[in-house]
């Protein structure tokens, strides 16, 4: 059996067997997600291990037939892009599942049947190859998202599931007409066939119909990313999210946006891409420093570490848009960091509430001397968030950065302020919690962490350290994948020139 | 000459599952007092068999396809699959009655022997090749429905809603009549087939009188399917009703006037279908978009239910502007798909309304989910298939009318009608709001513990459902060979 299979469906099994377990088990429930997601995440490591890294395409592809007319297949591989983001998908959710440990009380047991749920719809989506898989994954793991913010969120929860689901539901219609079309026009679902189709002339777009087909797909991975002026749904979800949901969400569900426009509308719609190209990056600009400004004016702490990925995420549209290697690269690598240092900031910032119940930045203060290791994790993860060298979102935003420079100078000095203005939200965030006196409230409510917790939050440090010291581990596969979407795409035409030079600092480093 | 000349077993046999249920219901109306004291459950048993032999019945008619009555009917997989979606309808609709008409004091036999005649009238139609034929199911089934929709007779609203179904129901059948009349006035026949050959033929009747025949069967059609313009009725009928034949209108009924709509337009008027494309696609446009935004503003769940059935008329009419055989086998897998799910999502309703159907708010839901989880989830099912997430069979069906609209590049309709079912997502997302996220409600702490007849009839469409969105290959293969017409 193919090891992929066994990946995507064992989160399956554990949700539909985590249903059967009786109310009464008490932590029945929340043992078996833990032990489930930990097994699926040890199960995925063999992934990146019999990855073979000097080989381009797709890997441990399964395609079987599903729907005889039309002809839809259950069409799953991965490339060295979808690697990590499974990766990423299996290593958060048993951490999510020891940050609600004590957190989720009520309903447990269906708590943790929909994590798993949404674990195997997120792993499907970054795996699907063909179209009509893709959409199917993409709309399951919309169901348990919402009914994780609509049950277990804060008070205007319901108002942000609603909004969460109609937003998500109003960009994929359009999605699904559009992979309609493509299939009257293709005749098939499958992505590769179609590629190759595009790629060898066999299926060609008119100007026109390339830029609705781009924009139909465009828009629904816009709002899931989310792209200034779409973003408005998601301080709102992953404000009234509890902690587990907004670091499903942040890390691992904003990253089906960012995917899908590398994935899809890159290689399938290259000259309408590059059409939009400027407009885009100038709403991921504005969404970079729009976003790093409302975050400093926020007293809440989930709104602005929520606003804060609205910021981050404009990177890595950007470093998208700038169709370069090194942009292409380091967007990617920038989504893994902002799932890894934004999936911890939630979580600690899920760990302070759990404690104080409070997310007001006015209501603490001095945590530092209750709670000096608590406070230590966190000012690493504030350090990697605002790029500190060493760190994870170092590597990333350099790449990026880099990349845009090569594509358009001005675009990159743009950006760089989204850089500065992160480090004084996320210190002076810092600030205002950690320093100062102490009051006896903060004293007494907030412990320093537990055995649990260390367990949740030590994983996350260490990947930290990891990415940003030795992102070699990390990017090669990375680096094949992305080199072949712009290959695949022969997007790179009009960057001729920029290109070679790519190709030396590439051969350099 | 002997009447064997007319008459033969095969037409017999073709015939089957239509005498079986004439038969059984009055078997039903003379067992009335025999039964009446010592088991009132004995006739939904005996309705339920009847049914799953009629059933058999058409599986066997099946066996030995063909034309029957010298052509007035004619047994297809198009006719059989009608057949059997009806037949699994009345099932369906039967195993909730059971609970609700014991609550409601209400349990005879005419209330079944009404069903089956019904059910009857709506084979023929399915089956029917014959504008006369048509008629007279749609009658047979028709007049059944007015009774049943006020079978709760010391219930005002169901009063209103009976006497209102009947009155706009029988001037739609007018209509309808009208327009056989001038069918057989210009091509002297009724005959489909005929017709058609009437119509391409040399000496073809004007094309004004044709087409205003068309569009008086589309009126009353389109009233039998509660497409707009022509859907002012469903919503008073619908919630007066009594909920499971709330149930069944919302299911049977439209399944097989949607079959005749079919088989009408895309036999008979097939040839002048440029003509009237232009008028389904307006009534398409507008059932769904009235549908769906008048759903918006309701807080009874029956009347919510009506409203988003005007709307999913609106997409099965999208199937039939496609104008093509994938159109046919999309609108086919859409009908059964929906009846699953809006029965189920019915089933549910009857079961909390209580006494005297007091529970029909949507706020009557609240904490549904805490209370009975089992009802709560599948409820949730047949709200995710009414929306459209897929693996369910609701997606499906969309998604292939949709795919069937864009190969006939209606482009524009197929924008609206998926954006349309963006905005249905809102008012099913407030009943599973309600449902999960809200405390309990009176309703739901006194909602009664589930039936044996009542499990059965959340779990078997639940499961359809599911079936039809993870192997639609089933159903829809069958619909795929069916959807070519006999010509």
């Amino acid at each position: 059996m193919n090891l992929l299979t066994v990946v995507l469906f064992l989160p399956l099994a554990g949700f539909l067997i985590a249903l059967m377990i009786p109310r009464s088990s008490g932590g029945g429930s929340r043992a078996w997600a833990l032990v489930l997601s930990l097994v699926t995440f040890i199960v995925s490591l063999a992934l990146p291990v019999m990855f073979d890294r000097g080989f381009t395409g797709e890997q441990f592809a399964l395609d079987v037939p599903w729907i005889a007319s039309p002809d839809i297949h259950f069409y799953i591989a991965m490339d060295g892009v979808s690697l990590w983001l499974v990766l990423l998908s299996t290593f958060l959710t048993p951490i999510c599942v020891l940050i609600s440990w004590r957190y989720i009380q009520h309903r447990a047991k269906e708590f943790y049947a929909f994590l798993l749920l949404l674990e195997f719809g997120l792993i499907g989506v970054f795996i699907a190859q063909d179209l009509f898989l893709f959409y199917v994954f993409w709309e399951v793991s919309l169901v348990p998202m919402y009914f994780l913010v609509g049950i277990w969120g804060h008070e205007r929860r319901i108002y942000a599931a609603v909004k969460f689901f109609l937003f998500t539901m109003a960009g994929s219609v359009l999605m699904l007409a559009a992979i309609i079309y493509l299939y009257n026009r293709a005749g098939t679902f499958s992505y590769p066939a179609i590629v190759t189709m595009l790629s060898s002339g066999r299926l060609t777009f008119a100007g026109n119909e390339q830029m609705l087909l781009f924009l139909a797909f465009f828009i629904a991975f816009a709002i899931k990313v989310p792209l200034f002026p779409l973003h408005t749904w998601l301080p709102d979800a992953h404000v009234e999210a509890p902690s587990a949901g907004s670091v499903m969400l942040a890390s691992v569900m904003l990253k089906m946006g960012t995917y899908g426009i590398l994935h899809f509308c890159l290689p399938m719609f290259p000259s309408a891409s590059r059409t939009c190209a400027p407009w885009i990056a100038i709403l991921s600009i504005i969404g970079i420093i729009y976003g790093a400004l409302v975050s400093m004016v926020q007293p809440n702490m989930k709104k602005l570490v929520a606003y804060s990925s609205v910021s981050h995420l404009g990177f890595v549209v950007l470093g998208i848009f700038s169709f370069t290697q090194l942009g292409l690269d380091g967007a990617v690598y920038q989504m893994l960091n902002h799932g890894i240092s934004t999936g911890a900031l939630f979580a600690l910032v899920g760990l302070l509430y759990e404690r104080k119940h409070s997310l007001a930045i006015g209501d603490y203060g001095g945590v530092a001397a209750a709670a000096p290791w608590l406070s230590t994790a966190f000012l690493i993860t504030t350090l990697a968030s605002i790029g500190l060298p060493l760190l994870n979102n170092f590597v990333g935003e350099f790449l990026v950065l880099q990349g845009v420079a090569l594509s358009n100078y001005t675009w990159a000095i743009y950006a760089a302020i989204g850089v500065i203005l992160s480090a004084c939200y996320m210190l002076w965030l810092y600030q205002r919690v950690f320093y100062g006196e102490a009051s006896e409230d903060v004293r007494s409510h907030v412990p320093d962490l537990n055995l649990r917790e260390w367990a949740a939050v030590v994983p996350l440090i260490v990947m930290m350290i990891w990415m940003g010291v030795y992102s070699q581990s990390f990017l090669p596969p990375v680096s094949k994948a992305t080199a072949r979407v712009l290959d695949q795409a022969q997007i790179n035409v009009p960057f001729r020139v920029q290109i070679d030079r790519n190709a030396e600092v590439a051969r350099a480093r | 000459m002997p009447v064997s000349n007319y008459v033969n077993t095969g037409d017999m046999i073709r015939f089957l599952p239509e005498i079986i249920l004439a038969i059984m219901g009055t078997v039903l109306m003379v067992l009335d007092p025999v039964l009446q004291k010592r088991s009132s459950n004995a006739f939904g048993t005996i309705s339920v068999f009847s049914l799953l032999a009629a059933l058999a019945a058409s599986a066997y008619a099946y066996q030995n396809a063909g034309p029957a009555f010298g052509g007035m009917l004619t047994v297809d997989g198009f006719a059989t699959f009608f057949r059997i979606l009806v037949i699994v309808v009345g099932i369906l609709t039967i195993l909730p009655s059971y609970r609700f008409l014991a609550r409601q004091d209400a349990e005879t036999s005419e209330y079944h022997a009404l069903l089956l005649y019904s059910i009857a009238g709506q084979c023929l139609m399915a089956a029917a090749n014959e504008l006369i034929i048509v008629f007279i199911g749609l009658e047979i089934s028709s007049i059944a429905s007015y009774v049943l929709a006020g079978y709760l007779r010391d219930d005002k609203r169901a009063n209103e809603a009976a006497l209102k179904y009947f009155l706009l129901g029988s001037f739609a059948t007018a209509f309808f009549l009208y327009g056989v009349a001038l069918i057989y006035g210009a091509t002297g026949s009724v005959n489909l087939t005929m017709v058609r050959a009437a119509i391409t033929g040399s000496n073809a009747p004007s094309p004004v009188f044709v087409g205003v025949a068309a569009a008086l069967m589309f009126v009353g059609l389109g009233f039998k399917v509660s497409a707009s313009p022509f859907q002012i009725w469903a919503p008073d009928v619908y919630q007066g009703a009594p909920t499971p034949v709330t149930a069944f209108l919302s299911a049977g009924p439209k399944a097989a006037a949607f079959a005749v709509f079919l088989r009408i337009f895309m036999t008979a008027f097939e040839p002048i279908s440029n003509g009237w494309e232009p008028l389904v696609w307006i009534s398409a446009l507008l059932s769904m978009t009235i549908g769906n935004f008048a759903a918006l503003l309701q807080s009874n769940v029956k009347r919510l239910l009506a409203y988003s059935s005007i709307a999913h008329a609106g997409y099965v009419l999208v199937a039939l502007t496609a104008r093509s055989d994938v159109g046919t086998a999309a609108a086919m897998f859409y009908l059964a798909a929906y009846a699953f799910m809006n029965i189920g999502a019915f089933a549910v309703v009857s079961h909390l309304s209580g006494k005297g159907e007091r529970y029909q708010n949507v706020d009557d839901f609240a904490g549904l989910g805490q209370k009975q989880p089992v009802t709560a989830a599948m409820l949730a099912i047949f709200l995710l298939s009414l929306i459209g997430v897929p693996l369910t069979g609701g997606f499906f069906g969309k998604f292939y009318i949709f795919k069937a609209a864009l190969e006939s590049h209606l482009v524009w309709l197929t924008v609206i009608g998926l954006l349309n079912s963006a905005v249905a997502a809102y008012y099913y997302l407030r009943i599973l709001v309600v449902m999960y996220m809200h405390e309990p409600s009176e309703a739901a702490n006194n909602a009664e513990p589930l039936t044996p007849g009542l499990s059965a009839a959340l779990i078997l469409p639940a499961l359809g459902t599911l079936l039809l969105g993870i192997f639609p290959s089933w159903v829809l293969d069958f619909a795929g060979k069916s959807s070519t017409l006999v010509k």
